[in-house]
């Protein structure tokens, strides 16, 4: 009997060994324009499986662009055009042929102010579930307590899960977004500056949140916070206006190298606090 | 020009380290100069010396605390202020040597030297201009006289060679020696060590410049190789 155990613990081991060394998602030469104006220059990024990446860089460098393009939220703007190849699993999703809805599915968004709909927590959470076609009581049950549970808000709101989304704590919001977001089992987790707008305690609850999940999903977070994505990201891309205003990337490695020993003198400014 | 105050309280941090270093040099003269002349008066103040050498020591260390907790620094700051926290450790060992040769110095009460010291002093003063010229380089963050002066040690380890030779000799032929060539081989050895630590600054100058951490090169061994061969 201890032959099976140990052998399908070792195929586990390899599995979860092959996951965490894959790229989930790649950028290709992408660039973004809006109108005339090129607000992104030839990006190229791979972002790895069950990882937080980071993305740094001063006011205007196009941090919050480059996070949009992972789930084609410029689409939405009209003058937006992007050029280049964006690959989930290998896949193009630039391409005409890609259905976007799937993408938004699984690549998610969590935004900078907590922004939970007018309804209840539940509804809150089982939003996007029921828009994808779960209709049955105890299924939406099930994956409303899952993801407030992964969010670390189902202690504290199990016994309200019907009043209003908007009357909890800033923080609380937050993770009631990210439940929102994790709801609909995402491969991919965006996030824009997700604590910027809570308090210290707030924001480490968040981190710890990211950290407790990234087994399970891919996380790519902007941040104003060098600290901030010191202490959560396992890499770390650094982003700069060029002479014409284009934002580009300058550096990506191990987040430990970049705030230890960067390559690129304008990261070690930027990280140093020299100027930005 | 951002962070200004910053820059200014890592000045200040680096003058205090440079303050530092020139307490230490000048108590490892010192305390080879007492002995030479065998003043208890001057051993004695070098061991007041050494309680201010310390003291200094942790004034600084409490300074890099605050700056680390409310600067927080990052990439070279990161490097240097970790780096200076090293190299004040390595001072205030360097200056245990000199307190050190000034007990060996008291100890020996009315005993004469058992023999006029010629290679001590050298070994004193090679290792103190060692650290000082360490130090400028790191306060000027120049890698390339850090990597040279730990080429230097094996000068101070030839001098510690033929001191303990020498001492050898004065046992083999009187044994009744053996206490007094014993102060001095420990005195020598103290020299031997403090010269060792200046590599130590200089491994942090390149770490603070490169962010490699390397040996710059072994030379610690040296005297022992020496001994084989």
């Amino acid at each position: 009997m201890q032959t099976p155990v140990q052998v399908k613990t070792v195929v586990n081991e390899n599995a979860v060994k092959a996951r965490q060394s894959a790229p989930k998602m790649e950028m290709r030469n992408l660039s973004v324009y809006y109108g005339k104006f090129r607000a992104l220059a030839e990006i190229n990024l791979t972002v790895q499986a069950n990882k937080i990446t980071a993305i740094i860089g001063p006011s205007g460098c196009g941090k919050s662009t480059l996070l949009r393009s992972f789930n084609r939220m410029n689409d939405l703007t009209p003058s937006a055009r992007v050029d280049g190849e964006i690959f989930l699993d290998g896949e193009n999703i630039n391409s005409n042929s890609a259905d976007i809805v799937d993408v938004r599915r699984r690549v998610g968004m969590v935004f900078q102010r907590p922004n939970p709909f007018p309804k209840s927590i539940y509804d809150n959470v089982a939003y996007g579930p029921r828009l994808y076609g779960v209709k049955r009581k105890s299924d939406l049950d099930g994956i409303v307590e899952k993801s407030l549970r992964q969010a670390a808000l189902w202690d504290e709101v199990k016994d309200k899960l019907h009043q209003s989304g908007l009357s909890i704590s800033g923080g609380q919001q937050q993770r009631l977004c990210i439940a929102r977001a994790l709801a609909v089992e995402p491969e991919v987790i965006l996030m824009d500056e997700p604590a910027s707008a809570l308090d210290p305690i707030s924001t480490l609850r968040i981190e710890e949140l990211m950290h407790d999940i990234v087994s399970d999903y891919t996380i790519i977070i902007v941040t104003h916070n060098m600290q901030q994505a010191a202490r959560v990201s396992d890499y770390t891309a650094m982003m700069m206006i060029d002479e014409n205003r284009s934002g580009r990337m300058i550096e990506f490695d191990q987040t430990q190298r970049i705030f230890t020993n960067p390559k690129d003198k304008r990261t070690e400014d930027y990280v140093t606090g020299r100027f930005g | 020009m951002l962070r200004k105050t910053f820059e200014t309280e890592i000045k200040q941090v680096k003058d205090e380290v440079l303050v530092l270093g020139s307490m230490v040099e000048q108590a490892i003269l010192d305390s080879v100069e007492a002995l030479k002349k065998r003043d208890m008066k001057a051993s004695e103040k070098i061991l007041q010396a050494d309680r201010d050498i310390n003291k200094k020591r942790f004034g600084i260390e409490n300074q890099l605390m605050i700056l680390i907790a409310t600067q927080q620094p990052m990439a070279h700051d990161l490097r240097l202020l970790a780096s200076i926290m090293e190299i004040i450790s390595e001072l205030e060992r360097m200056g245990d040597y000199a307190k050190g040769i000034a007990n060996i110095n008291i100890r020996m009460g009315d005993a004469p030297l058992l023999k006029p010291l010629i290679d001590v002093p050298r070994m004193a003063q090679k290792g103190a201009d060692m650290l000082h010229r360490s130090l400028t380089a790191f306060v000027n963050e120049d890698i390339e006289t850090a990597r040279k002066i730990p080429m230097e040690d094996d000068e101070v380890d030839a001098l510690y060679n033929q001191v303990y030779r020498e001492l050898m000799t004065f046992i083999i032929q009187d044994p009744t020696t053996i206490e007094r060539a014993n102060w001095l081989l420990w005195v020598a050895h103290n020299l031997e060590r403090f010269a060792d630590r200046v590599t130590n600054i200089c491994e942090r100058t390149v770490f603070i410049v490169t962010g490699e951490l390397t040996e710059i090169s072994d030379t610690s061994s040296e005297f022992w190789k020496q001994q084989k061969s």
